[in-house]
């Protein structure tokens, strides 16, 4: 399994990202609409642990997350879930989704 | 096969680089619905649509399209797609899939907006031809390097127009313009207030009689990132409109699905039914305040239930047609 630091490093210089607050409750997955079990607590691991590989499996559900914030207004850690996720979007467009400029 | 999420990110984002939005809208399109209306052209108050009410039905269409094609192997041939998109606007032909009664079903709700200010005695201008998307949805995909010069370029606008104060009229370009485009646009300082806001804090009398009922149906944005929940409640209830509270409502309301249209129409639909049988639950006319939730729950509701833009149902009581 290979660890890239580089996307860890990458998305904690984002201004806000806060996911290592996270106590891993899982009370965010219990309420997501869409009823992910990976969103978003696993998927800050894989980031965090630098895991490339294992998180872009999961690119469709970085892509499809509502951004709602039903699962932010009941986490006990405050983390910024939707804004960690769409700031995980910008970094994994750049990196993955020859999302840069045309 | 899912839809190619790099190809239809990297349509939206050369849209917005090249052409000024996700999906390019005619000066006459985005400004049709003011036709009329005697705004004033700028000012130091100005009525800012962030041309959503607009794209609605051309996003609508494109979502339609990808719809049919999600799970198609003509998925394989968009990778093309965005390479021609980015000479010839293959977007732009979205909107000769929109019928002109769609198009003025979303324009009137921008005239009812424009009237009950009007009518509640709030002076404002509009910039016409030189008003541009905000950029929400880029900015929601995560297309930063397409969007951060983008809101360089509004923000540019609102200043040279001496712009100080924007009246907004849906949830996503209030929180863009309240939020986002200070971390965006050093320096960015404007005064932004919801049409909602701005109507509920001036003075209004509680209209005598009842004018029916309505379910409501919060936007998250509104609910959960700008903490809108109170005005639409005093707004309707001023109407002499009851209001239907579902079991998920205000701070904790359910999504509409919306955000997914574009990449995943199949999970929004989902979303969307689920939302729609929730609010059934308490009656069958339903009211948004929010275009995205507005045309996705509609999809979802059919002929099962009446879906309704706030605007529409104020509009309404304020003639006397509630």
């Amino acid at each position: 399994m290979r660890v890239s630091p580089a996307l860890a490093a990458e998305v904690k210089r984002l201004d806000g990202f806060n996911a290592s607050a996270c106590l891993n409750c899982g009370a965010c997955t219990a309420l997501c609409p869409l009823g992910y079990e990976i969103l978003p607590r696993k998927m800050f691991r894989l980031v965090l642990l630098g895991l490339e590989e294992r998180l872009m499996e999961h690119a469709p559900q970085i892509y499809s997350c509502l951004l709602c914030r039903m699962c932010e207004a009941n986490c006990p850690a405050g983390v910024h879930i939707a804004g960690n996720i769409r700031a995980l979007r910008s970094v994994v467009g750049r990196r993955h989704l020859s999302l840069r400029n045309a | 096969m899912p839809l190619p999420t790099a190809t239809v990110l990297g349509i939206l984002s050369d849209n917005l680089s090249r052409r000024g939005s996700v999906l390019p809208l005619s000066r006459r399109a985005a400004t049709r619905w003011a036709k009329g209306l005697g705004i004033p052209e700028g000012g130091d108050t100005v009525l800012y649509t962030g041309h959503m009410y607009q794209l609605i039905p051309a996003i609508d269409a494109l979502a339609g399209l990808l719809a049919r094609l999600e799970d198609s192997r003509l998925t394989r041939l968009f990778g093309l797609g965005r390479f021609v998109n980015r000479f010839i606007s293959l977007t732009f032909f979205m909107q000769l899939l929109v019928s002109r009664r769609k198009r003025a079903q979303y324009d009137a709700m921008l005239r009812d907006i424009a009237g009950l200010l009007q009518k509640a005695g709030i002076s404002f201008g509009y910039l016409y031809g030189e008003e541009m998307y905000s950029g929400t949805l880029a900015y929601d995909e995560g297309l930063d390097d397409a969007f951060g010069p983008h809101a360089r370029r509004v923000a540019e606008t609102f200043q040279r127009r001496g712009v100080r104060r924007v009246i907004t009229v849906d949830p996503h370009t209030t929180h863009m313009l309240h939020e986002v485009y200070p971390r965006f646009v050093p320096g960015f300082r404007l005064e932004v207030q919801s049409y909602l806001d701005v109507l509920a804090a001036a003075a209004g009398e509680a209209k005598a009689g009842a004018n029916g009922q309505v379910v409501i149906h919060d936007s998250c944005v509104y609910a959960r990132y700008e903490g809108v929940v109170e005005a639409p409640r005093v707004l309707l209830r001023r109407a002499g409109i009851a209001v239907g509270e579902p079991a998920l409502t205000g701070l904790a309301t359910h999504c509409c699905g919306g955000p997914a249209e574009v990449l995943f129409p199949g999970e929004a639909h989902r979303i969307a039914l689920e939302r729609v049988a929730q609010l059934t639950q308490v009656g069958r006319r339903i009211t948004t305040m929010c275009p995205i939730c507005l045309v996705n729950l509609r999809k979802a509701a059919g002929d099962g239930a009446e879906v309704l833009d706030i605007s529409q149902v104020l509009a309404a009581a304020d003639g006397g047609r509630g």
